[in-house]
């Protein structure tokens, strides 16, 4: 009990009147950090800091937690993938260890310098407002650093970070209010700004040569489709997700283990997943029945296999933040983004990857999904409720 | 309203852009570079300035039915004139700026100050108040232009800053995004944002 002892010296001089009174959010975080506080988010709090997309009795906290244990098998598969593809490439007889090294070498600069410059910042605002600081970040943090490309310069990703952090959410008052998924915020940063960064065929691969000249060609099967290619993965290969691909999306495999934690626990929604689904292999089917071209010719299932688009359907879409909120509401959203990701990439030169691009879309469009839903509702039911009313009277 | 209230407040707490929200599109336009941002700044407060005085000079003249007609008239010829000294002395700049030099005439800050203010007021005060928003529209294109150029394309006034500097040996990049249409739009929000958290009466109740 050392370190409760520690917190309990230190509480007075973090309390209003106390001499660190300024730093009490900081202090607060750190403490709930180390010690599972007696509170839960919406507890003694008042009402305006009650996370706004809590609609259960499981605070925010554990929500969070469950969400990065679902989020481990694709990490650790990434991390072994990092050193898979290195030692592929450049013909090195690693084992299966030294593969996972390697990765996870490459991937904790990203990693830390994700949680370092986007939890700064949420320590900082927290501060200013005199608010606790939120939970949010940690997932958020961790995925950011799944859905880069491997070789991606870690300043570009601090960037991309503040940004996020600063414009996708704090402005609009931190975690929960939020009307864009952060991690895709930074993304899409990192995309338009530095695109030779984030895609093409040079940046997938890291070098074994600590950071000199990632330059090895190792093109992903979307850029391979792109380009008009053909495709040197088969589907397996997709599945299991020993291709190219940013640091931890590429295993269908450990992101459906994710998957199935998040449903088993209900924290995502699978009205979201399954429609998600049924619209990209509805789109995927359309494009095949018109077979203008090779990449229309695709079979449609290969679409859930290739790029972000399990990642997305599984752990970004569903954010319950940025998400649409109403039953009905999820089902166009989901269908909607599924279509689109689909759509974006076969029609589109530009875009290789259109899931990123289809989940901003729909989180733009989901408060009006949600809005329509309930206006027909309430139509409805007073059109129901009328006709009672007149049966009554006559 | 004393005189130098008439030029101050619109860059502050009436400024055109970031409190009215006028003008827009051409903020968005022009301001990838800094040089175009400036020509333009300096075009509209010329035609604002100008339209203002005549206006409120022929103020007591013109029939109220067909006050939009006179003065669409004489914004259209301001216009004109600015165009033909662009394209006569910077030539290149006229190329760049295109049809927003022409779009000046549906720039909603000279219909809305002659509509709000020259209509109504003496020439000397239109003439400063035209002024004056010109000026407080010109210093957020002259913002934007800056933090774009440096940033998108690492030059101010077409002079390689970041180059002499050498910040592309130690690995530093230009910010392809920033150079995009939405970056404006976000860094626009964010000077709206500043503004307003010095300025807490911009602020809307709720």
């Amino acid at each position: 009990m050392k370190l409760r002892d520690f917190f309990d010296r230190l509480k007075p001089s973090f309390s209003k009147g106390g001499r660190f009174e300024k730093l009490s959010s900081t202090f607060e975080a750190f403490e709930s950090f180390a010690f599972t506080p007696n509170t839960v988010t919406g507890g003694n709090m008042r009402d305006r800091y009650r996370g706004c997309h809590i609609r259960d009795a499981v605070d925010l906290k554990r929500t969070i937690i469950t969400v990065v244990i679902a989020l481990l098998p694709a990490l650790l598969f990434g991390m072994w993938n990092i050193g898979y593809q290195t030692s592929m490439a450049y013909g090195l007889d690693w084992g299966f260890w030294h593969r996972f090294w390697f990765g996870f070498l490459r991937m904790l600069p990203i990693i830390v310098v994700s949680y370092v410059v986007g939890l700064s910042i949420e320590f900082l605002f927290a501060e200013i407002r005199h608010e606790e600081v939120s939970e949010g970040f940690i997932g958020t943090g961790l995925i950011i650093s799944m859905i880069v490309p491997v070789t991606v310069p870690l300043w570009q990703l601090a960037i991309a970070v503040a940004f996020a952090v600063i414009i996708g959410k704090e402005v609009f008052g931190g975690s929960g209010y939020n009307f864009l998924n952060p991690a895709l915020v930074a993304r899409a940063f990192l995309f338009f700004s530095y695109p030779s960064h984030m895609s093409g065929d040079h940046v997938w691969i890291a070098s074994p040569f600590h950071f000199a000249g990632d330059a090895i060609a190792g093109a992903t099967p979307l850029g391979q489709l792109m380009a008009s290619r053909p495709l040197t993965a088969s589907a397996f290969d997709m599945f299991l997700g020993t291709i190219p691909g940013s640091t931890c999306e590429t295993s269908v495999l450990a992101i459906l283990l994710g998957a199935a934690l998040l449903l088993i626990t209900g924290i995502a929604s699978w009205r979201i997943m399954l429609s998600i689904v049924i619209g990209g292999g509805l789109m995927g089917l359309l494009f095949n029945a018109i077979g203008a071209n090779e990449y229309m010719q695709l079979p449609f299932y290969c679409h859930y296999l290739m790029g972000g688009f399990a990642f997305g359907c599984v752990f970004m879409a569903t954010d319950p933040v940025t998400a649409a909120q109403t039953n009905a509401g999820k089902w166009i959203y989901g269908f909607l983004i599924g279509a689109f990701a689909v759509a974006l990439r076969v029609l589109n030169p530009a875009y290789p990857e259109g899931m990123m691009l289809a989940i901003l879309l729909m989180n733009c469009f989901a408060p009006l999904i949600d809005h329509c839903v309930v206006a027909i509702n309430i139509r409805r039911r007073k059109k129901r409720w009328l006709a009672a009313e007149r049966r009554t009277n006559r | 309203m004393k005189k130098i209230d008439i030029i101050k407040s619109p860059f502050n707490k009436s400024n055109p852009i970031t409190v009215q929200v006028l003008g827009i599109c051409s903020c968005l336009a022009v301001t990838a570079q800094l040089k175009p941002a400036v020509v333009m700044a300096i075009s509209v407060t010329v035609v604002v300035a100008l339209s203002n005085l005549i206006i409120s000079l022929l103020r007591n003249t013109i029939p109220p039915r067909i006050r939009i007609i006179v003065q669409l008239v004489v914004v259209s010829a301001l216009v004109i004139l600015v165009n033909q000294v662009l394209m006569a002395f910077v030539y290149d700049v006229s190329k760049q700026l295109s049809v927003y030099v022409g779009l000046i005439i549906t720039n909603c800050i000279v219909m809305g100050r002659l509509e709000a203010f020259a209509m109504s007021n003496k020439p000397l005060d239109s003439l400063l108040d035209g002024l004056g928003n010109g000026l407080g529209y010109g210093i957020i294109l002259v913002i934007l232009g800056f933090v774009r150029e440096l940033f998108g394309n690492g030059t101010l006034w077409g002079y390689p800053v970041f180059e002499k500097l050498g910040l592309y040996n130690i690995g530093y990049e230009n910010n392809g995004f920033v150079i995009m249409a939405p970056m404006a739009l976000i860094l626009v929000g964010i000077i709206i944002w500043i503004q307003r958290s010095r300025n807490k009466d911009l602020c809307e109740k709720c």
